[in-house]
C-alpha cells in the first residue's frame, strides 16, 4: 500500500478546507447566479447589460486569473480605500475569502446560465394561474417557481460543483492550506511526490465520487412525483 | 492614475506570453484530439478491457483539478529512476514537454467523451442502411458515422478549446512564461499587480471571443444543409 509516512492527517486537514472552500463559494455562486438570471430575464436594460457583462467577462477569463486578481485587487482597493479615510495601514484580504469569493464568482457566472434555461422551462401559464388566483408576485416565486426550479437546474448546478470542487485546487497558488498545498508540504518533506501528488489525485476522486452519488439521490428525490420514462 | 506608459512597455512582453499560451494549446488540443478518436472508440467497443481502460482514463483525467496532474507529471516522474535514466527524461524534464503531455492527456479524455456522445447520435438506420449496401465497418466509420458526429460534436469541441484556453494559464505554476506566467514577471518589476492582471484578463477575453466567433462561423458552415431557406 501507499506509506504516508505520518502526513496522512495533514491531507486529511486538507481536504476538510478544499470542501470549506467549495460550499462558500457554493453559497456566494448559487446567489449570484440566482440574481443574475433574474437580471437576465428582466425587462430593464441595465441590469440585463450589467448581467450580460458579469457572465461575459467572468467566463472567459482563466480561473486562476480571477484568483489572482480578487487576491491582489482586492486588497489594494481595500487599502486605497481605507487610505482615504486617512488610515495608512495595509489591508490584507485572507487567502480563504479571496477564494470563496473568486470561486463563488466563477459559480455564479456559469450557474446564471443554468438558472436561466430553467426559469425559462417553468411553463408560463403556471405563474399566470397564480397571480389570476390573487397571489403576491413574491408568493408566485416561492411557492410555483422556486420548487420547480430546483428540479430542472440541478443536474446542471451538479456538474458546475463538480468542476468548483476541482476548480479548489488553485487557491492553493495563493496559499490556502487545502488539499493541494498540504500535499505540497508533504512532498518536501519526503521527497516523494509521485507517491503524495497521487494521493491527493486519488482524494480528489473520492470527493468527486461522493458528490456525484449524492446529486445522484438528490436528482431522485426532486423526481420523485414524475414518472420515469421506460422505467 | 493608471500608469500607462509602463502599461505600453511591457505590453510586447505580455503579447510574447500569449503567443506561449496559443503555442502550448494549439499543440495540445492537436495531440488531444488524435488521442481522442481511439479512445471513444475504445469507449464504445464490446471488448470489457478496451472498454474499462478508456473509461478510468476518462474518469481519472476528468475526476481529478488539471493542477494535480501537471503536477504528477512535472513533479512526480522524478521520483522514479528507471524514469530518470531513461531517453524519455530529455523530454521529461522540460516543464514545457510536461505542460503539454498534462494538456493533451486532460483535453484527450474530456474530447474523447464529446466525440463518445456525438458517434452515438448519429441515427442507428443509416448504419444499417451503409451495411445492407455492403460497406465494411471500417468504411461505415469513415464514411458514414464519422463526417456527421465531427458535425455533431463542433459546439461541445468550442466550449472545449476555450476551457483549455483558460486552462493554460496552470502552465505558469511550473516555471512557464505563458501569458499568466509571464504577467506575473512584468508584475514582479514594475510592482503592478491589478493593473497588469487585468490587461492579462483582456488579452485571455480577447482569444476567448476570437474562438467563440470562429467556432458561431464553422457550426453555420457545417450545418449549412440544415438550415432553413430564406425567403
Amino acid at each position: 500500500m501507499i506509506d504516508l509516512q505520518g502526513f496522512g492527517d495533514q491531507l486529511f486537514f486538507g481536504a476538510v478546507m478544499t470542501l470549506r472552500v467549495a460550499a462558500g463559494a457554493l453559497v456566494l455562486g448559487l446567489f449570484l447566479g440566482l440574481s443574475g438570471a433574474v437580471a437576465k430575464l428582466s425587462n430593464s436594460i441595465i441590469a440585463r447589460a450589467i448581467a450580460e457583462t458579469y457572465t461575459t467577462v467572468i467566463r472567459g477569463l482563466p480561473e486562476l486569473l480571477v484568483v489572482l486578481i480578487i487576491y491582489f485587487g482586492s486588497s489594494s482597493i481595500l487599502t486605497a480605500i481605507s487610505a482615504w479615510f486617512g488610515d495608512d495601514t495595509f489591508v490584507e484580504v485572507s487567502p480563504y475569502m479571496s477564494g470563496v469569493v473568486a470561486l463563488g464568482l466563477t459559480f455564479g457566472a456559469y450557474s446564471t446560465e443554468v438558472f436561466r434555461g430553467a426559469f425559462l422551462a417553468i411553463p408560463a401559464g403556471q405563474g399566470e394561474a397564480a397571480r389570476a388566483l390573487g397571489m403576491h408576485r413574491w408568493n408566485v416565486f416561492r411557492r410555483v417557481t422556486m420548487p420547480q426550479l430546483w428540479r430542472i437546474a440541478l443536474p446542471g448546478l451538479g456538474n458546475l460543483f463538480l468542476v468548483l470542487l476541482k476548480d479548489t485546487s488553485l487557491v492553493s497558488i495563493i496559499g490556502l492550506e487545502e488539499l493541494m498545498r498540504q500535499t505540497k508540504f508533504a512532498v518536501g518533506f519526503t521527497k516523494e511526490p509521485f507517491t503524495f501528488y497521487f494521493t491527493a489525485a486519488m482524494i480528489y476522486l473520492l470527493l468527486t465520487i461522493i458528490t456525484m452519488r449524492v446529486l445522484h439521490a438528490a436528482e431522485k428525490r426532486a423526481n420523485r412525483g414524475f414518472d420515469e420514462v421506460g422505467g | 492614475m493608471i500608469d500607462f506608459t509602463t502599461i505600453w512597455k511591457y505590453l510586447p512582453r505580455i503579447l510574447d506570453g500569449a503567443a506561449t499560451t496559443l503555442e502550448l494549446v494549439a499543440l495540445a488540443l492537436f495531440i488531444g484530439a488524435v488521442l481522442a478518436i481511439p479512445v471513444a472508440l475504445a469507449r464504445l467497443s464490446d471488448n470489457p478491457f478496451l472498454k474499462w481502460s478508456a473509461y478510468g482514463y476518462i474518469f481519472f483525467f476528468r475526476g481529478t483539478p488539471l493542477l494535480v496532474q501537471i503536477f504528477l507529471i512535472y513533479y512526480g516522474l522524478s521520483q522514479f529512476e528507471a524514469v530518470r535514466e531513461s531517453i524519455a527524461w530529455e523530454v521529461l524534464r522540460e516543464a514545457y514537454w510536461c505542460a503539454i503531455i498534462a494538456f493533451a492527456l486532460n483535453t484527450g479524455a474530456y474530447t474523447a467523451e464529446i466525440l463518445r456522445g456525438a458517434i452515438q447520435a448519429v441515427p442507428k438506420g443509416q448504419v444499417e442502411a451503409a451495411k445492407s449496401f455492403g460497406l465494411s465497418p471500417v468504411q461505415i466509420f469513415i464514411k458514414v458515422v464519422f463526417p456527421q458526429a465531427i458535425r455533431i460534436a463542433i459546439p461541445a469541441y468550442g466550449n472545449e478549446i476555450i476551457l483549455m484556453l483558460k486552462g493554460s494559464a496552470l502552465a505558469s505554476t511550473i516555471t512557464l512564461l505563458d501569458l499568466t506566467g509571464m504577467t506575473q514577471t512584468v508584475i514582479a518589476r514594475t510592482y503592478m499587480q491589478t493593473e497588469f492582471l487585468v490587461v492579462a484578463g483582456i488579452v485571455y477575453l480577447a482569444m476567448a471571443f476570437v474562438v467563440t466567433r470562429a467556432f458561431k462561423i464553422i457550426e453555420k458552415r457545417f450545418n449549412r444543409h440544415l438550415m432553413a431557406v430564406k425567403i
